[in-house]
């Protein structure tokens, strides 16, 4: 077996919240009728959860479901996982039009931690999205843009956030957050 | 700065999150139509001061390309609506006639 590694391979950054690589993620892009009953069952049988509604993200362990696009999906697995259950859901959906994609290795996970103002901060610096808490609390996903390349954030909880990007513009991404959490850059506006 | 509602992920997508996608509601005149109908479709463009209708693509967001009614002169935005459909819908236009009594665009009034 090759020695997967994940585009950041394990980088780290402290600032006034810490930036770090969330490692290797098991993802699979679904696309289809997100209103099919044979659908929504799949997703269920797969991953143990309900597919979200419009915006958000629905988790358990180890194991989420976010909402993409009215007829797309994201789900986020073990990464040693995802090949599986990306079968387990093609084979459900056998017959169905949509479309089942194991895109692990196209896509970086980020993840930020520290004081909830702050983590709403490093991202309200880089994205044109009201990060106040009244308008986006966890649970919600919100693709977007980080400067100039395409991402998607969510908040785990209060403390945590965590952003996915393409691959190709991980660095660029991971580099993003670290100005953003720069100690000295603190505007403290959700504080 | 244009704020537009997206009506497939109902977010309210600020410019940067947007493609502009030039004028709405073409009709392709392709392979085996005239010379005249074909240069019209590529070339012809309206150019208003005023109401205007055009595709959006939330690039930045869903993904998902829109249609929108907006005033070229003050950026005001009438409202944004599904791409599936070939002309404004009435809700649309009614939204603009309480604004802008009397406006037309193309055969739209
Ligand atoms: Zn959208």
């Amino acid at each position: 077996m090759s020695d997967t590694v994940s585009a950041l391979n394990g980088a780290t950054f402290q600032g006034f919240v810490t930036v770090e690589d969330a490692g290797l993620q098991g993802m699979i892009t679904l696309r289809g009728d997100l209103g099919s009953a044979k659908l929504l069952a799949a997703v269920t049988a797969a991953t143990g959860l309900v597919t979200p509604s419009q915006r958000k993200i629905v988790s358990q362990g180890d194991m989420a479901v976010a909402w993409m696009s009215p007829d797309e999906v994201l789900i986020l697995t073990p990464y040693d996982q995802a090949g599986t259950i990306a079968a387990t859901l093609a084979q459900a959906l056998s017959g169905e039009h949509g479309l089942v994609q194991t895109v692990s290795d196209a896509r970086t996970v980020v993840r930020l931690t520290g004081a909830p103002g702050s983590v709403r901060e490093v991202l309200a610096k880089l994205a044109p999205v009201d990060l106040s808490p009244q308008a986006f609390e966890p649970g919600e996903f919100r693709r977007t843009r980080l400067a100039q390349v395409a991402g998607a954030m969510w908040f785990d909880d209060t403390t945590s956030a965590r952003i996915i990007c393409f691959r190709s513009v991980a660095d660029y991404v991971f580099k993003l957050l670290c100005i953003s959490a720069e100690e000295g850059g603190e505007v403290d506006y959700f504080n | 700065m244009l704020i537009l509602h997206c009506p497939y992920c109902g977010v309210d997508a600020e410019e940067t999150e947007l493609h502009a996608g030039g004028e709405a509601h073409l009709k392709r005149f392709g392979p085996h139509s005239s010379d005249e109908d074909f240069e019209t479709y590529l070339f012809a463009r309206e150019n208003p001061k005023g109401v205007h209708f055009e595709r959006w693509r939330h690039a930045n967001g869903c993904g998902k390309w829109f249609h929108a009614a907006r005033c070229t002169a003050t950026l005001e935005v009438f409202g944004t609506y599904s791409a599936q459909v070939t002309t404004p819908p009435q809700a649309i236009r009614d939204a603009i006639t309480a604004k802008r009594p009397g406006w037309s665009w193309r055969d739209v009034q």
